[in-house]
């Protein structure tokens, strides 16, 4: 028994033993001499892992008594987890190296939130859930003060330790009623108490707190205020850290809860008519704030921030749907968002001048005159963001908005539409600087960082390309969703 | 007889005033700290009585993990709040201010 339960969580134990093994390792030996090392190696180890859980994975297997479900829903977000930290590990090498702030620590902080991230979308207990999201928070709260002579970076590492230990309060307190209204903690306990039509006023009142705990982790307008301050004061990798694998890990513990605790079990609607309208105002707001508030950003990490935001807030429109083919196009939007992300982040961090890193807007001025092969792969990957048609970007949105349709939000669809009118606003304001900008006598230094370069390129031709067939990432996420929506 | 409601709302209370002290709190960093910890308490609060009220141990099992979180929780506060007085000087929740927002 207990071994087939320790089989199912081999890769979490692994990694987890992994982290351990490096932490010692290296305060043992040469410490942060041994920084590079370590970064590539938990990066060979996430990819190592991924393509483990992405191959030999198969069916439905619930461990510990269903407090950890493998599924193909989770196998997907995994993999989704593991590939993007370990791009971002590659691209944070060579730039934390050059400033000093690559201590040894660094890839084992990423690795433990990892696992943490990797509990949090095969939860099936409360207790899971939340052992997984503070795992993740805690690693991550220290990783945004890295950089810890910087007033900015510890100050961004305070604000998302207080407002994340706030969410996190609001979700326990949620599932401490959730606990005492259901009778029990388990996923498979609380949706057979509301499908028996039992749901009381305190069930509801936890699945609120609930939705407003994870509604901070995946910064939704209006637990938004921690995220531009974090984005812009952490150091510019650990930014790029948390615009991908988190926000993946959060929408994953998302849809897991709704559907699994507070989804509906056969015909009849259970609780997704009490949820949807919350997520559907949630999405709005997101979509709108997102898209308003970038405009007069001159910080591109700052931008970036809203941008994810605004992403946040068409995610959640999947979710909103309630439907198998709405969590199917947020599987899809996620998988795109994060790997326009990563592209724009390899930018970013190739930003430099004097070796100094540059986070204003306006250094980008005439940017396509000295280096156009980079500003036209920017160029692509903003276009995607905006969601231009031909780029791969477009087809997520299409995705999302159609979900939202056929689930008769209608409304929330059209108003998609007005806030990513609106949104391209401020993304083609880079393009325009970019190719149209005011000539300037201090240039952004010719980075020729190859590792940037390739993930820059290879982002940007994945945006092209994808629109074949998305790299068959849909037919893997239908049948994620298809697992989750019973 | 003290009943279940009565926890509640001792529970609600304590989290309300927890809350409270995040946001209208403008003195100290540690008194933040301090109004996480008594959230934390009143769910800790919520989760023995609903034990005790349903007859089952998972509720303290919760907990027994909840307090080591909060555990782990203060000492990474400690440690950040230690980094931020290191390079401001202060631990005035005013002067958390060098980015807007």
């Amino acid at each position: 028994m207990i071994q087939a339960d320790l089989t199912i969580i081999l890769p979490e134990i692994l990694l987890s033993l992994y982290a351990i093994g490096a932490l010692l390792g290296a305060v043992y030996t040469s410490k942060d001499k041994l920084g590079p090392l370590l970064v590539w190696l938990t990066a060979g180890v996430f990819v190592a892992l991924a393509a483990w859980i992405g191959f030999s994975g198969a069916g439905t297997n619930v461990a510990f008594g269903g407090m950890f479900v493998d599924d193909a829903f989770s196998r997907f977000a995994k993999v989704a987890i593991l590939l993007a930290s370990a791009a971002v590990l590659m691209m944070s090498q060579e730039y934390m190296y050059r400033k000093g702030l690559l201590r040894f620590e660094y890839p084992v902080l990423v690795a433990l939130s990892v696992v943490g991230m990797m509990v949090m979308v095969s939860a099936g207990d409360l207790m899971t859930l939340y052992m997984g999201l503070e795992l993740q928070s805690l690693a991550l709260y220290v990783v945004a003060s890295l950089r810890r002579d910087s007033a900015r970076s510890t100050e961004a590492g305070l604000k998302y330790f207080v407002l994340g230990a706030l969410s996190s309060g609001l979700l326990l307190y949620g599932a401490s009623l959730t606990y005492g209204f259901a009778g029990t903690t388990l996923f498979s306990g609380i949706i057979q108490t509301a499908v028996e039509g039992d749901v009381s006023i305190g069930l509801l009142f936890g699945l609120v707190f609930i939705i407003a705990g994870l509604a901070f982790k995946v910064s939704a307008v209006p637990f938004h205020m921690w995220t531009p301050d974090v984005y812009e004061g952490s150091p510019t990798p650990v930014t790029a850290f948390f615009a991908t694998a988190p926000k993946i890990a959060a929408m994953g513990l998302f849809a897991r809860v709704l559907h699994d605790a507070f989804g509906s079990l056969g015909s009849d609607g259970a609780l997704i008519v009490d949820w949807s309208p919350i997520i559907a105002l949630l999405s709005l707001v997101s979509m709108f704030l997102g898209a308003f508030a970038a405009i007069g950003q001159t910080n591109i990490k700052r931008l970036m921030a809203f941008s994810s935001i605004a992403h946040m807030g068409y995610a959640l429109m999947g979710l909103a749907a309630g439907t198998v083919l709405g969590v199917q196009a947020m599987l899809v939007y996620m998988a795109i968002y994060v790997t326009m992300n990563i592209g724009t982040f390899a930018f970013i961090l190739s930003m430099e001048k004097d070796g100094q890193a540059v986070t204003d807007i306006a250094s980008l001025n005439q940017y396509a005159k000295r280096e156009p092969g980079k500003a036209l792969a920017m160029l692509v990957l903003l276009f995607s963001m905006a969601g231009v048609p031909p780029m791969v970007g477009f087809f997520g949105k299409l995705y999302v908005l159609r979900a939202a349709y056929d689930a008769g939000l209608a409304w929330l669809a059209i108003a998609g539409v007005i806030a990513s009118v609106i949104g391209a606003y401020y993304y083609l304001r880079i393009v325009y600087y970019m190719y149209f900008g005011e000539e300037q006598d201090e240039a952004l230094d010719t980075n020729k960082s190859p590792v940037l370069w390739v993930f820059l390129m290879g982002s940007a031709a994945i945006m092209v390309l994808g629109l074949v067939n998305l790299f068959g990432v849909e037919g893997a996420a239908a049948a994620a969703a298809a697992t989750l929506v019973n | 007889m003290i009943g279940l409601e009565h926890y509640l709302t001792v529970a609600a209370t304590l989290f309300v005033i927890g809350i409270f002290g995040l946001f209208v709190n403008r003195k100290n960093v540690i008194i933040l700290l301090m109004s996480i910890e008594l959230m934390l308490l009143a769910v800790n609060i919520n989760l023995v009585a609903f034990s005790s009220f349903l007859g089952d141990l998972v509720g303290q099992v919760f907990t027994l993990f909840v307090l080591t979180v909060a555990a782990a929780e203060a000492a990474i506060g400690l440690a950040i709040l230690v980094c931020f007085f290191r390079t401001r000087g202060t631990i005035a929740v005013e002067d958390v201010n060098v980015m807007k927002g």
